[in-house]
């Protein structure tokens, strides 16, 4: 059973839910950028959540399928057909052997994520099958699909078809898109003035903005509270004596464009970061496309934990709504 | 007349670089498969390619102007 990759689009690619406990190595989680979107995708077809899906973003691939799968597109709002007649998107459907999956003008949101009955089985590396280019792990040959690709797929226990994800259950960003931030061990460093202006102002996602890292321009540049750099530091205020960075940290070199570091993160380096983007808010980040306008929120660590609860039973009602 | 859209979101680009021409100028054919213009996203450039032959009209989106996928780009005459 396979998919034949007629066209990759833009940058799609094997995800999972990734591969944790390497961070320390410098080797990060990766997997899907929207996990919620990728777990509904999953549950729609009748995977397991954590089974391989693809991950495309802005654009669709084009698939051929060699056997019957169900199929279920979740993320983005991207018009598909299935040999050219309209499908819809959060609901499972029958593709027949032979058939084409094809998609149009991306509408809302960046990503969209294609669960295939049976799941995607290429080899895991460290226990995963996501795709992270840089270290050449996971995916196929450690890269994103490429024209002409073959793709293998797991056997199907249960497929179920004509399911959907209600829309009230379904997440994704608002317009302008807010990002809840708890501030951090290096926020002292921002004088007060600034801290404000961080989230007074509206900020919009720059087109240097992937699975790394997503980047923020048009607020105030920062000021930073004076100080003697410490040995080792480098000049520029907006560096310190390097340190672990966490998945969504927000770093600003220079302290003129935020970058919050994504599932692909490097683990340290020498930016300050003023704070991280809650958890619960990270699968968001993933659906912002380039231009959109962003305002950052002030949580404490109550309202971060709240946010992940709610987040959990959110995924709980779409578990419920599916058994 | 047939609109140019864009594959993709991100920012369009008359030129292939900022000290040359635009790639395409009212009156000059165009073949299908000649790049009218590029759209940067994720640090990558990717050239928007025509799907049809005919004169080229006019960009309707600016140079070095965010767009959105879909959007028309330029306008190309049969």
């Amino acid at each position: 059973m396979a998919l034949k990759i007629i066209k990759p689009g833009l940058s799609t690619s094997i995800q999972d839910l990734g591969r944790p406990g390497y961070f320390h190595l410098g080797i990060p989680i990766g997997g899907a950028m929207d996990r919620f979107a990728m777990r509904a995708a999953n549950m729609l077809v009748g995977n397991p959540e954590d089974a391989a899906a693809l991950e495309a973003v802005f654009m669709g691939p084009e698939i051929e399928f060699t056997e019957d799968v169900v199929v279920a597109v979740t993320g983005a709002e991207m018009p598909m057909s299935v040999d050219g007649e309209a499908v819809e998107g959060w609901s499972s459907f029958a593709v027949n052997a032979g058939q084409t999956l094809s998609f149009g003008f991306l509408k809302s949101g960046a990503r969209i994520y294609i669960a295939v009955s049976g799941g995607i089985a290429t080899d895991p590396d460290l226990g995963s099958r996501s795709t992270y280019p840089i270290g050449a792990l996971g995916g196929i040959e450690g890269r994103p699909i490429a024209e002409g690709d073959v793709i293998p797929v797991g056997k199907a226990e249960q497929s179920p078809v004509g399911r959907s994800v209600s829309a009230a259950l379904r997440r994704g960003p608002s317009n302008p898109a807010e990002l809840r931030v708890l501030p951090g061990l290096y926020w002292n460093r921002l004088t007060e003035a600034a801290g404000q202006g961080f989230f007074d102002d509206t900020w919009t996602v720059a087109p240097e903005a992937d699975r790394m890292g997503y980047r923020f321009k048009g607020g105030r540049a920062l000021e930073f509270v004076d100080r003697e750099q410490p040995f080792g530091a480098g000049a520029d205020p907006s560096n310190i004596v390097d340190g672990c960075y966490s998945y969504g940290s927000i770093q600003v070199p220079g302290g003129t464009e935020p970058i919050v570091l994504h599932r692909d993160a490097v683990s340290g380096g020498g930016y300050f970061t003023l704070g991280a983007i809650i958890s619960a808010d990270m699968d968001l980040i993933g659906q912002l496309q380039p231009n959109t306008p962003v305002k950052f929120l002030k949580v404490d660590m109550d309202q971060a934990l709240a946010a992940r609860a709610e987040r959990h039973a959110g995924l709980q009602k779409i578990r419920e709504e599916l058994a | 007349m047939a609109d140019i859209q864009s594959p993709l979101p991100g920012m369009f680009y008359h030129k292939p670089s900022p000290d040359e021409a635009a790639f395409k100028a009212k009156g000059d054919d165009v073949a299908v498969g000649d790049t009218i213009g590029l759209v940067e996203v994720m640090k990558t450039f990717i050239e928007v390619k025509s799907e049809i032959a005919g004169t080229f009209e006019a960009y309707v989106a600016e140079d070095s102007a965010p767009v959105t996928a879909g959007e028309t780009l330029a306008m190309v005459s049969d």
